[in-house]
């Protein structure tokens, strides 16, 4: 097969625009990438854990597919990315999952077995060897499970090493899209607000939250920001390592985690609030540092260096809205990938150049249709 | 809404279901809508708090297009200004004079705090809310609301989120038996047969949330409590035969040779 040589369009330098852009150069295409702010959303504020196992949820099963297929392509996408010289952060020592009382050691045991039941590897430990490999989790959990195929990429530096790839290889243009431009049911290029515009054989929306307000977008797109507050803190000299692996836990019901870095930083994480409010909230970070803080007592003698509110792109179904709209010829849609959108890149970037190339939409991706809730009047 | 023959009337407004939803704790909009859908709930109390009525595509559109009424709360308030406050945001923002008041003592408990919430009845009633109290299984407080303008009074059966059921149906009865306000239990209910309970004890009707958003398959639990509440309900007001200490059997000549 043949592929042609196409002028694609990507709205949006998130990390999946950015990860579709670096995959479209590979196959040849000729790339523009539109952001007036490159990396600044969801991207910057993202923990980067690589978790499909532990981040399974019940009913959402069929998501998994996708989810672990995305997982087993980073290494191979991280080596890909190797000869830029830009670290990524990618770790793969595993996720700790804790449970702190009796009722969230239950529910993590419940499941497990779910998780096992869909071929997924999740050990149950004692606290005693959870403790004897992380000596700062504290004595107060009631379960403790090793999850060995979830891991850890660092997402800013992921996206440096991604925009270092594209340097040469594609026209980065620092200014904000208004618009498709449509003719005849096809779309055509990228109206920019300051007038100009971009003309493209194909164009791909992958700018989350900002994708619904584009002008001539032949689909509505149900995304809404669903945020959360995240922080980073240092780790003083004296106790390093704080942590060797991600720990996640429930707190008495309530999920947090704790995701050390090589540079000696760990981010806590995440809120979820629908609240409409983008500053970072007290409640967010108290609730945070509380629950982390009862898994591994020490962050308290952590440095808090910043605290963050983004706004992931939820969708109804919390999955992706991935792929070509029918009827519109042009256009491929990538956005709405929720508390996924770092995990799901390498995957995210095959199927997009994939349909870039001309290959017909693969059937198991129809539930990721971004036109599945209806076309819509927009 | 049209379809039963024993609705719910609080403050003139006829509901069809007795089963009162909160919005908490669902992992996605889409699975929570199956879930109200399969409830046959026609009120769903929402945290305005966590959730902004401004935000398009998001949970109160979903109740909108399920044309579900909504019961704004005060969940996270700790005292009587701050639910008051609160109380005012949504009356602004969803144009409605319902509001169900909680009003929590501590984190550790969630248990509603008497006091404040006795302030905050009073304050709200004055400023022409319908007031849903959030109350303990006090059967003294549950009358004091009652008499400082409670348009419907929600004893708990347990701790918010715990699932232990009802703790002391003794107290949800003496609440029931005094009250000439609707009664719902809200809080601590964790499957089917605590609802049942209840609708039994004579409880107008149940509100719960976690019980459904965090259960494994939360549409089959939803159902289950659907059924739940109308057969408790059913119950109560069948007459059922008292407890006894000694057998009885059910047909009085079985085993009887018939001469």
């Amino acid at each position: 097969m043949t592929k042609p040589c196409r002028d694609v369009a990507v709205i949006g330098a998130g990390i999946i625009g950015l990860g579709v852009a670096w995959e479209a150069v590979r196959r040849g295409h000729r790339v523009t990438l539109i952001d007036p702010s490159p990396a600044s959303g969801a991207t910057r504020a993202a923990a980067g854990m690589l978790a499909p196992v532990s981040e399974l949820q019940y009913r959402e099963e069929r998501f998994l597919e996708l989810t672990r297929e995305s997982a087993l392509l980073y290494p191979a996408f991280i080596d890909e990315l190797a000869n830029t010289g830009v670290e990524t952060g990618y770790r793969s020592e595993g996720t700790l999952v804790l449970g702190l009382d009796p009722a969230d050691r239950l529910v993590l045991a419940d499941l497990r077995a779910a998780q096992v039941s869909h071929g997924l590897t999740v050990d149950e430990l004692t606290i005693r060897e959870a403790r004897r490999r992380e000596p700062l989790i504290g004595p107060a959990a009631t379960g403790a499970f090793l999850v060995p195929g979830d891991h850890q990429v660092d997402p800013r530096q992921l996206a440096s090493a991604l925009f270092s790839a594209l340097a040469g290889n594609a026209r980065l243009l620092e200014g904000t899209a208004s618009g498709l431009i449509v003719e005849g049911g096809r779309v055509t290029g990228v109206a920019l607000d300051d007038g100009s515009s971009v003309s493209a054989d194909e164009t791909v929306v992958a700018n989350g939250l900002g994708a619904p307000a584009l002008a001539s977008l032949p689909v509505a797109l149900p995304v809404r920001p669903v945020y959360g507050d995240i922080l980073r803190l240092r780790v003083p000299a004296h106790l390093r390592p704080f942590l060797t692996t991600t720990v996640r836990g429930l707190v008495r019901g309530n999920p947090v985690y704790l995701v050390p870095r090589t540079d000696g930083t760990v981010v806590i994480g995440a809120t979820q609030r629908e609240d409409g409010r983008r500053a970072v909230s007290a409640g967010g970070v108290y609730q945070l540092l509380r629950d982390a803080q009862q898994l591994v007592p020490a962050v308290v003698e952590l440095d808090l260096v910043e605290s963050m509110c983004r706004a992931r792109p939820g969708t109804p179904d919390n999955a992706p809205l991935l792929g070509r709209v029918s009827g519109v010829e042009g256009l491929v849609v990538a956005t709405g990938f929720f508390r996924h959108g770092v995990l799901l890149t390498p995957v995210a970037a095959r199927i997009c150049a994939d349909l870039l190339d001309g290959k017909p939409a693969a059937p198991e991706h129809n539930a990721y249709r971004p036109d599945r809730f209806g076309k819509g009047s927009s | 809404m049209a379809g039963t023959a024993d609705p719910l009337l609080i403050d003139g407004v006829s509901l069809g279901s007795r089963l009162i939803m909160g919005t908490g704790g669902a992992p996605s909009l889409e699975g929570l809508g199956e879930a109200l859908r399969a409830s046959g709930t026609e009120l769903t109390t929402v945290a305005l708090r966590r959730y902004s009525p401004q935000t398009g595509g998001s949970l109160f559109d979903l109740l909108e297009t399920h044309g579900m009424r909504v019961l704004p709360n005060t969940a996270g308030c700790f005292t009587a200004r701050e639910a008051v406050m609160t109380a005012e945001l949504g009356r602004e923002a969803l144009e409605t004079n319902w509001v169900k008041l909680e009003v929590i003592a501590d984190e550790q408990t969630l248990l509603p705090d008497a006091v404040e919430l006795v302030d905050a009845t009073e304050a709200l009633v004055a400023r022409g809310f319908t007031v849903f109290a959030y109350t303990n299984d006090d059967p003294v407080l549950a009358l004091r609301l009652e008499q400082l303008g409670a348009a419907a009074v929600m004893p708990l059966g347990a701790p918010i989120g715990t699932g232990l059921g009802i703790l002391n149906p003794h107290n949800i009865g003496l609440i029931v038996a005094r009250a000439t306000v609707p009664v719902v239990l809200d809080a601590g209910i964790g499957t089917a047969s605590d609802a049942a309970l209840a609708m039994e004890l004579g409880c107008d009707a149940v509100l719960l949330a976690t019980a459904v958003t965090r259960a494994q398959d939360p549409v089959r639990m939803a159902e289950a409590f659907k059924l739940a509440v109308r057969a408790g309900r059913l119950a109560a007001s069948a007459g059922r035969i008292p407890k006894r200490e000694h057998a009885l059997a059910s047909s009085q000549s079985a085993g009887r040779a018939d001469l």
